[in-house]
C-alpha cells in the first residue's frame, strides 16, 4: 500500500513553496521506489509552519515543517515517511498546540481532507447538514439558523436568520442567495482558505440557503485578487453537479439549485453588499441606498440574501449538530465560533478558530507569540482596513461584536494585523484616508472628497502647519464622513484615523518619523 | 439583434460575447475574458463589446474606468503585483517597494514596457508578507533578492 503524504495546495502554502516540495518528493520517491500518494489539502492554517508536510503514520498523521525544497533529501534519508524525528519534526499534526487549542467548528475539515474529494467530505460530517435540511421545511431551517444566532461573518454582524427569514417571506417566485468572498481586508484570508480547503462546505451552506429561501440560483462573488480559490470553487462545482448535489430536483427532494461564480476585477468597495449585487449585474460597482434592502429587492430586483463566506460556511454545522451545540459557544450576543487571523508581523501568523470571548492578549501573545521580527508589539489593527487601532494595554478586550465596539474598534471579518514599534501611526493613518480616497465608490460626496481632503489635512498636522486648526479640520471631517457617508467605507474610514491620533498623538504632531533601525 | 462578422472590429471580443449570450450582466466576465487574451481593453474590442451586449460606449466605459483590474493599454512584459496594504505594510512592504523600484528602474503604478510594478490592495497572504503575485502566482515572504530571482523566471518562462 502506498504511503500517504499531505501537502497543502492553499495560495498561502503554495506562495512559500509546496509545490516545488511536492515535486521534489515525487522526484525522489521515484527514484528510490517508493509507492507514495500525495494529497492535495488545504492548509492547517499554522501559516509560519508553511509548506507543512503530512505523512499518514500507524499513529497518525504526523507534520514536518516549515518544508522547503532543499529539506526533501534529508527528510528522505531520515525516513520521515515512516514518521520519524528530524529537525522539521512536529509530532501528530493533532496534538501541536496552536492546533489543538482550538474550537474548528467551521474549519473543521480544512487542511484535513482532500479538498476536491466529495468522498473524503462526507467521510468528514461533510453534506450531513445539507441531508438534514432536505427533510425539513424552509420554515424550520430558518428556524434553526435564527436559535443558532448566527451572525454575519463579514463585518456587519447582522442575525443571518432574520436575514433569511425575510427573504422566505417574499413571494416572488425568483429568488437569489449570494456569497460575498470578495474578502478585501488586509489581514483576512478566511474565506480565501475555506474556499481552497474545503470549497464543498461553502457550497453545501449555499444550497441549504437557497431552499430555505426558495432561491434556485446562487453566485459566489470571489474577487479577482484569488484565482487559487476560483479555480478550486469552479472544479467543486462540477464536481457536485456531477454527483447530483446541484441541479434540478437535488436527490428527489423537490429542491433545483444552481450555482454560479463571478469574479471581481479589483475593487474593495464590491464587498460591500449593495455594491456587489450591482457588480454582478455588470455594472460599476457603486453602492446603492437602502431600503429596498437587498432581502426584498437585490439582484436584478428580485429579494437576494448576501452572506459571507464564513457565515454560509458555518451553516452546515449548524444544521448537523443543532443550533443549540453552536450556540453554547461563545458569549453574550456573539454566539458560535469566529475563525480569527493573526497576520502582520507575527511568529505564529494563520487561523484560530475559537469561540467569541477570547482575549485579543491570548490571540496575539500565546497564540500568535508576539512579533515575527521580535520587535515589541506598538498596536494591532482589529477588523481590516476600516477597524480600529488597539495597543496592548487595551489587549484584555474580549473578542466579540459588542465588546470590540465598545472599546472603540471591531470585530469586522475577525483580521488582527499586528505592528511593531518601528510603525509610524500617522503613516497609517494617513494611508487609511489614501485607501479610501482609492477604493470610494465615488457616489456619495463624506467619502469620495472627505478621503481626500483627509489626507491632506493629515499631511499638514504632520509638516507641523497650523497643527491645532488642522486637528479640529480633521476632526470635523472625520465626524461628517461617519455620519453621512452611505455606507461603511466612508463611515469607518475615520476609525483608524481617531484610534491611531488618540493612541499615538505625538506621532502627528511632528513630522512623520523616520522607523527607528 | 443582427451582427454581421466582418463588420466586427474585435472578433475574439465578439466570440466572448456570445459565449455568454450576449447578455450585459455578464460585462465583467466577457471583459476579463477578452482582456486575458489581448492584454488590454482596446477601443475596437471595446465598440465590438458595446455592440454585442446592447449597451452604449459611455456605459461600457463607466463600468471599464470603474474597475482596477481593466487596462485600456498594452501592458509591459512582466507585471509584478506587490501588496501595499497593512498586514504587508506590517513587515516592510513600503522598502520593498522602495528597492523594486529603484532596481527596476520604474515607479509603482507607471506605465513601463518592461517591467510594471503594480499596487495591490491585499492578495490574502497577510501572515506572510510581503507578498507579491506574478501571473497569477502568489509568493509570500518576498525580499529583494527573491524579487530578482522571481521576475527572472517568469520573464524566461514568459507569459504562462
Amino acid at each position: 500500500m502506498s504511503i500517504k503524504i499531505y501537502i497543502p495546495r492553499d495560495a498561502a502554502a503554495l506562495s512559500v513553496g509546496a509545490s516545488e516540495v511536492r515535486d521534489a518528493m515525487e522526484k525522489r520517491a521515484s527514484l528510490d521506489g517508493m509507492d507514495i500518494q500525495i494529497i492535495g489539502n488545504g492548509t492547517r492554517g499554522m501559516l509560519w509552519l508553511e509548506p507543512l508536510v503530512e505523512v499518514v503514520t500507524a499513529k497518525g498523521r504526523v507534520a514536518y515543517g516549515p518544508v522547503t525544497e532543499a529539506d526533501v533529501e534529508s527528510l528522505f534519508d531520515a525516513n520521515f515517511l515512516s514518521g520519524a524525528k528530524h529537525p522539521l519534526y512536529l509530532g501528530l499534526t493533532g496534538e501541536i498546540p496552536y492546533l489543538a487549542k482550538q474550537e474548528r467548528l467551521t474549519f473543521a475539515r480544512v487542511g484535513v481532507i482532500d479538498r476536491l474529494d466529495l468522498a473524503d467530505y462526507e467521510k468528514h460530517d461533510g453534506l450531513a447538514g445539507l441531508k438534514k435540511a432536505l427533510e425539513m421545511t424552509p420554515e424550520a431551517i430558518v428556524e434553526e439558523v435564527l436559535n443558532a444566532g448566527l451572525r454575519g461573518r463579514g463585518g456587519a454582524g447582522f442575525p443571518t436568520g432574520i436575514k433569511w427569514k425575510t427573504a422566505l417571506a417574499q413571494t416572488e417566485p425568483q429568488k437569489y442567495i449570494c456569497a460575498n468572498a470578495d474578502e478585501g481586508d488586509s489581514g483576512t484570508f478566511a474565506d480565501r482558505m475555506l474556499m481552497e480547503g474545503d470549497p464543498f462546505s461553502l457550497i453545501e451552506g449555499m444550497i441549504i440557503g437557497g431552499r430555505a429561501i426558495g432561491a434556485d440560483t446562487g453566485y459566489i462573488y470571489i474577487r479577482s485578487e484569488y484565482p487559487h480559490a476560483i479555480r478550486v470553487m469552479r472544479r467543486a462545482i462540477n464536481i457536485m453537479e456531477d454527483a447530483g448535489w446541484l441541479g434540478t430536483n437535488i436527490k428527489n427532494s423537490g429542491t433545483d439549485f444552481n450555482l454560479h461564480v463571478r469574479v471581481g476585477a479589483g475593487a474593495y468597495i464590491c464587498g460591500e453588499e449593495s455594491s456587489m449585487l450591482e457588480s454582478l449585474e455588470g455594472k460599476r460597482g457603486q453602492v446603492k441606498v437602502k431600503p429596498p434592502i437587498p432581502a426584498i429587492s437585490g439582484l436584478f430586483d428580485k429579494p437576494t440574501i448576501v452572506n459571507n463566506v464564513l457565515t454560509l460556511g458555518s451553516v452546515p454545522f449548524i444544521l448537523s449538530k443543532g443550533a443549540k451545540t453552536y450556540a453554547d459557544y461563545g458569549q453574550g450576543r456573539s454566539k458560535g465560533t469566529q475563525p480569527f487571523q493573526l497576520a502582520g508581523d507575527i511568529a505564529r501568523g494563520g487561523l484560530v478558530e475559537k469561540a467569541f470571548g477570547i482575549t485579543l492578549k491570548e490571540l496575539v501573545e500565546d497564540f500568535g507569540g508576539g512579533t515575527h521580527s521580535g520587535r515589541p508589539v506598538k498596536a494591532v489593527q482589529a477588523g481590516g482596513p476600516l477597524g480600529g487601532y488597539i495597543a496592548p494595554e487595551g489587549f484584555d478586550v474580549e473578542m466579540g461584536y459588542e465588546t470590540l465596539s465598545e472599546a472603540g474598534a471591531m470585530l469586522g471579518h475577525g483580521g488582527i494585523v499586528v505592528y511593531n514599534d518601528t510603525m509610524s501611526m500617522s503613516k497609517m493613518a494617513r494611508y487609511a484616508m489614501e485607501f479610501c480616497e482609492i477604493e470610494s465608490c465615488g457616489k456619495c460626496t463624506p467619502c469620495r472628497i472627505g478621503a481626500v481632503r483627509g489626507k491632506e489635512t493629515i499631511d499638514k498636522i504632520t509638516a507641523g502647519e497650523n497643527v491645532v486648526e488642522n486637528l479640529e479640520v480633521l476632526e470635523d471631517l472625520c465626524s461628517l464622513m461617519e455620519e453621512a457617508s452611505l455606507c461603511a467605507m466612508g463611515g469607518l474610514t475615520p476609525m483608524p484615523v481617531r484610534t491611531a491620533l488618540k493612541l499615538f498623538p505625538e506621532e502627528f504632531t511632528g513630522p512623520i518619523i523616520e522607523a527607528a533601525e | 439583434m443582427v451582427t454581421l462578422l466582418n463588420t466586427v472590429e474585435d472578433k475574439f471580443a465578439r466570440e466572448a460575447c456570445r459565449e455568454y449570450g450576449d447578455k450585459a450582466e455578464d460585462l465583467l466576465e466577457i471583459l476579463h475574458a477578452v482582456q486575458k487574451e489581448r492584454g488590454f481593453l482596446s477601443d475596437g474590442a471595446l465598440r465590438t463589446i458595446a455592440h454585442s451586449v446592447n449597451i452604449t460606449r459611455a456605459e461600457i466605459h463607466g463600468v471599464v474606468s470603474f474597475y482596477h483590474d481593466y487596462k485600456r493599454e498594452k501592458q509591459a512584459k512582466l507585471t509584478i503585483k506587490i501588496c501595499r496594504a497593512e498586514a504587508c505594510q506590517a513587515v516592510g512592504a513600503d522598502t520593498l517597494i522602495e528597492q523594486a523600484e529603484a532596481a527596476f528602474g520604474t515607479r509603482l503604478d507607471e506605465k513601463a514596457t518592461e517591467v510594471a510594478l503594480e499596487a495591490t490592495y491585499c492578495l490574502g497572504n497577510c501572515a506572510l508578507g510581503p507578498a507579491v503575485m506574478i501571473d497569477e502566482k502568489l509568493y509570500g515572504r518576498v525580499d529583494m533578492k527573491r524579487l530578482q530571482f522571481l521576475s527572472m523566471k517568469h520573464r524566461e518562462g514568459g507569459k504562462s
